[in-house]
């Protein structure tokens, strides 16, 4: 990185509300000038980030640097970045103008010196004419308006953008975002955006910053974030995709859904397990089963505006989305062909669940924080310490939480072509991976089994 | 349909009747001079103006209590306004644990009968070998007024957008500057509520200034009524007094609520 | 933290320091004094009195007595009130609900001199019938704001549904809308019962002294110099309204707010 550039750096930075890690040693920076957007899901630290920079929150550890000046310690209103925020924040005792000169009178500015900024100001956001307008008569664009027009006026040089268009309708939100990026580059000064929508991500920003969970899962551009995903969360996540199970059998070389494919793709080794992400559009569909790669029947079929939205069952039974500017018959045999170029392989972030423990007898055993019976171990006593592996098909998921030995809430499921692969968090903050044909929601709570003969146990030596 | 309407409004007007006839006979007897209620001896202001210029001792002496009332009461509800206002928007802050313990001890005093809290604040001050008088009574009126502009103020921070103080911050006030410019003026509602709330349960106590205003001779027009009441007369300035205050306390009622219906109606339109 | 203060959940330190100091350790010192003789040596034998005392049994028991009385009376007139105010086809004014609450701002005792007054000219004995009289129309306003508070905010899709499912307006009230208001009631109850147990003035006036509600046996002893005696009286009523704190479940906070 060239240090002339940068603007805003972040070391190690950890944030925690009590037991619940928000934020978990997060490191990146932010180049001068540059539209940069944090992107997570609900919960995954993306405003918590935000608001430790702009000085609200208090890092637990780690630093914020600005031009090389340690932020900590500093308080909101010194630092020389300003905040538009999520349901704007408006001051709904002051006008239009009021709010935007808020800033600047506290500055102590001469009137008129004032007056011109906020006309400015105003106009630069288009809402000339509109000073002596009571906030709580704006619309929600409008107000959204203001609400940039007051933090511009200062001439930050970082302005962060908290969710500014999530309470807008559809229409306004995308005519806002063609403004935002026509402002940003008029202005040239550094945006940081948190946003939970991904096309808004993708549209707006030069740097994506894609979050889960109080980490960092990818940093890139939009193109490098969409077309190279790095791990299932970040494919998912962004647009739509088909994410299978597969085998890297040599470079080159992998196989998922049954069949063996050409990629690009080097350097896993050979026989390794991976996933394998395939967009929709890069599907192709072709009625010509001789030329296919490999065949299979249409279950559905929706227009989505410009293009077909299709699900097939392939003959091997696995179910892909497809996207296509041509319909096809619901019930007809079609073949589909996927070109090197548009597979993209991960590693598998793993491949079954390991949980440590400690023999709590010898035909039992402590993990997730209970106690599992674990058939008689020979070999093991009561006080080893153990590594204990489960397949992610071998655990049992149980409506009636009485038949689990502990139970946890579904936190992420992603569809793997013929079997969902679920997360579970349990109360006591662990993680189970599940596969399973069964079908959940989100947050449903569940009973957790897992049957004796399917833990592969082993004693650490230490 | 029209015959349960008109069942309900008999009713309510009957209940009104009762509830206002002992202030509607005191308001007209204020018009006559006969000592005793009930007897008419012809119009006339001159219990008004024996009132108003403390002419008998009984007015004087009425005066001196009306006048001591309300020291008690600007002071107190004052206080208890600005401690209060803090004090939610402290509570407003807190989470989990402490902020139940903390409402729950402003609970405290508001479910405390009268007698209670007069009681235990007369051995606090009896402990304490602190001396009677305007301080002890003072203090005792903010200890039970100041929950109420609690509880005033606490709905104006929940509809408060929770971002607007740190949008103060963030464009460069101070704390300090964030809370005057900014926070107050979005909680004035609340808090001028919850000081006129305060304001009249400083007017209308009895029990907690009778247990702490000891034997200063201090008085309050509570006071003032129980003692006259022991002797068994009622002093007569007293019924054009309470007309007054009646009139007043209406007129405030209805221009706070006349004003708060009309913001509504502005911000519906 | 360069300043504390910059953490707002620490602007209620000064009110907490504030609330230790004059309720806390007042209501302590209530359990001191009611446990010490004058000399500050430990006893039970202000407490006992509470069991013995012929004179205090009896104002306790009659307390209870016009204190529950006058929580029912105030339940069964506040009620069809509180009821009516909140039914938007009945009564359409809100200064209407304004009126009913309009005399709690006015002194209490100024009014209850002025019931006596007119018991008084009407030649009416004063006694236990005055009293309860007089309780009421001091209490009834407690009742009804409660409950009326509660029943205007309740959603009118709940007695709506009843109604589609075959309830006749009488079962509608019974099984809806009596149930989902009981946290009105219970919150006037509140306001209304301990209350009334601890008056003195008022109830000195209203009964020509005849009748000695608790409060006032309370106050006397205080008159009389006789503290511990006294504080043991108010620690009895403080571990009752402790008690029927905890047993009572807890209460909808917005019932008592914003009286205005």
């Amino acid at each position: 990185m060239n240090k002339e550039n940068v603007i805003i750096n972040i070391e190690h930075l950890s944030k925690s509300f009590g037991d619940k890690k928000v934020l978990d040693d997060i490191n990146f920076y932010i180049n001068r000038g540059e539209f940069i957007t944090f992107l997570g899901p609900s919960g995954c630290g993306k405003t918590t980030m935000l608001r430790i920079i702009a000085g609200f929150l208090n890092a637990d550890s780690g630093r914020v640097t600005m031009d090389g000046n340690d932020l900590n310690g500093v308080p909101p209103h010194k630092r020389p970045l300003n905040t538009v925020f999520q349901r704007y924040a408006l001051f709904p005792h002051l006008d239009v103008y009021d709010n935007v000169a808020f800033g600047l009178k506290l500055k102590k500015m001469p009137d008129d010196e004032i007056a011109t900024k906020v006309s400015k100001a105003l106009k630069l956001v288009s809402m000339t004419d509109y000073e002596d307008r009571d906030v709580n008569s704006l619309s929600g664009g409008q107000q959204q308006r203001i609400a940039i027009a007051r933090a511009l006026v200062n001439q930050p040089k970082v302005l962060l953008l908290d969710e500014p268009l999530a309470a807008l309708d559809l229409k306004m939100r995308k005519d806002m975002q063609i403004e935002l990026k026509e402002m940003h580059e008029k202005l040239g000064i550094t945006f940081i955006y948190v946003t939970h929508d991904q096309e808004e991500a993708l549209t707006l920003s030069d740097t994506i910053v894609v979050m889960n969970e109080g980490k960092i899962q990818q940093i890139g551009t939009p193109t490098d974030i969409y077309n190279e995903p790095v791990n299932s969360f970040v494919a998912d996540f962004i647009g739509e995709s088909n994410i299978l199970n597969g085998t890297m059998i040599e470079d080159r070389k992998v196989n998922f859904i049954g069949h063996d494919f050409d990629c690009v793709d080097e350097g896993f080794g050979e026989n390794v397990p991976v996933d394998v992400v395939v967009r929709p559009e890069d599907i192709y569909i072709l009625s010509n089963l001789d030329a296919a790669q490999f065949v299979g029947t249409v279950q559905t079929c929706i227009f989505k505006g410009v293009h077909y939205e299709m699900t097939v069952l392939t003959d091997e039974g696995f179910e892909l989305m497809i996207q296509d500017y041509n319909s096809f018959e619901v019930g007809s045999k079609v073949g589909f062909l996927i070109k090197p170029n548009d597979i993209q392989v991960m590693k598998k972030e793993r491949t079954c669940n390991t949980f440590e423990g400690e023999m709590t007898s010898e035909e039992s055993v402590e993990i997730l924080g209970v106690e599992f019976d674990c058939g008689v171990r020979e070999g093991l006593e009561k006080g080893d310490k153990v590594k204990v592996e489960v397949d992610f098909n071998k655990i049992d998921l149980q409506d009636n939480l009485d038949e689990g030995e502990t139970n946890g809430s579904i936190s992420f499921i992603l569809y793997k072509g013929n079997h969902y692969h679920i997360t579970v968090r349990t109360e006591e903050g662990f993680k189970v991976y599940v596969d399973t044909n069964d079908i959940w929601d989100k947050n449903d709570i569940v009973g957790i089994k897992i049957a004796p003969a399917d833990m592969r146990i082993t004693k650490i030596s230490e | 349909m029209n015959g349960k309407k008109l069942i309900s409004k008999t009713y309510l007007a009957l209940i009104l009747f009762i509830l206002y006839a002992p202030i509607v006979f005191i308001a007209v007897f204020s018009f006559t001079e006969a000592k005793s209620l009930g007897n008419w001896t012809g119009f006339t202001l001159n219990l008004y103006k024996s009132l108003f210029t403390g002419a008998t001792p009984s007015s004087a002496s009425l005066i001196a209590a009306l006048k001591s009332t309300l020291i008690v009461a600007v002071i107190a509800s004052a206080i208890s306004t600005f401690l209060g206002t803090l004090a939610a928007i402290g509570i407003y802050n807190l989470h989990g644990r402490r902020k139940t313990a903390i409402k729950l001890l402003n609970n405290i005093p508001m479910l405390n009968p009268d007698i209670i809290t007069g009681v235990s604040l007369f051995l606090l001050f009896v402990f304490l070998h602190v001396s009677k008088g305007y301080v002890t009574v003072i203090l005792a009126h903010i200890t039970f007024c100041t929950p109420y502009v609690v509880l005033n103020v606490l709905p104006k921070l929940a509809q408060m957008n929770p971002n607007i103080y740190e949008a103060a911050l963030d464009l460069g006030a101070t704390p300090g500057q964030a809370l005057r410019k900014v926070m107050i003026p979005q909680l004035s509602p609340g808090m001028i509520s919850g000081f006129i709330l305060a304001f009249t349960m400083s007017l209308d106590d009895f029990a907690v200034t009778y247990f702490t205003a000891g034997s200063s001779g201090l008085e309050t027009l509570s006071t003032y009524i129980y003692a006259d009441a022991r002797k068994g007369g009622l002093t007569p300035e007293l019924k054009p007094l309470m007309t007054i205050i009646f009139l007043v306390i209406l007129a405030v009622l209805l221009f706070v609520n006349i004003r708060t219906f009309k913001k509504t109606k502005d911000k519906t339109v | 933290m360069t300043n504390i203060f910059n953490k707002r959940s620490s602007w209620v330190l000064p009110y907490f320091i504030f609330m230790v100091l004059f309720v806390v350790l007042p209501l302590v010192l209530i359990g001191f004094y009611a446990l010490t003789d004058s000399n500050g040596h430990f006893t039970l034998s202000n407490l006992a009195a509470f069991f013995t005392d012929a004179k205090i049994i009896n104002s306790f028991l009659v307390s209870m007595e016009v204190a529950l009385e006058n929580t029912i009376i105030c339940i069964l007139i506040g009620y069809p009130v509180a009821y009516i105010l909140a039914d938007k086809d009945l009564n359409k004014s809100a200064v209407t609900a304004l009126l009913f609450i309009l005399p709690m701002w006015i002194n209490a005792l100024m009014r209850t001199l002025a019931t006596a007054e007119i018991f008084n000219t009407l030649g009416i004995q004063l006694g236990k019938g005055t009293l309860l009289f007089g309780m009421a129309y001091d209490y009834l306003p407690f009742m009804i704001y409660p409950i009326y508070n509660v029943l205007n905010k309740m959603d009118k899709s709940y007695a709506e549904a009843a109604q589609d499912l075959g309830a006749s307006p009488m079962t509608v009230f019974t099984k809806v809308t009596l149930p989902l208001s009981m946290p009105g009631i219970l919150s006037g109850v509140l306001m209304v019962f301990m209350p009334t147990v601890s008056t003195f003035a008022v109830s000195e006036i209203l009964t020509n002294n005849t009748i000695q509600l608790f409060g006032s046996v309370i106050q006397e002893q205080f008159y009389n110099l006789m503290w511990n005696q006294g504080a043991a009286l108010s620690f009895v009523m403080l571990i009752i309204i402790g008690i029927t704190m905890y047993i009572s479940p807890d209460k909808d906070e917005e019932a008592e707010g914003g009286l205005i």
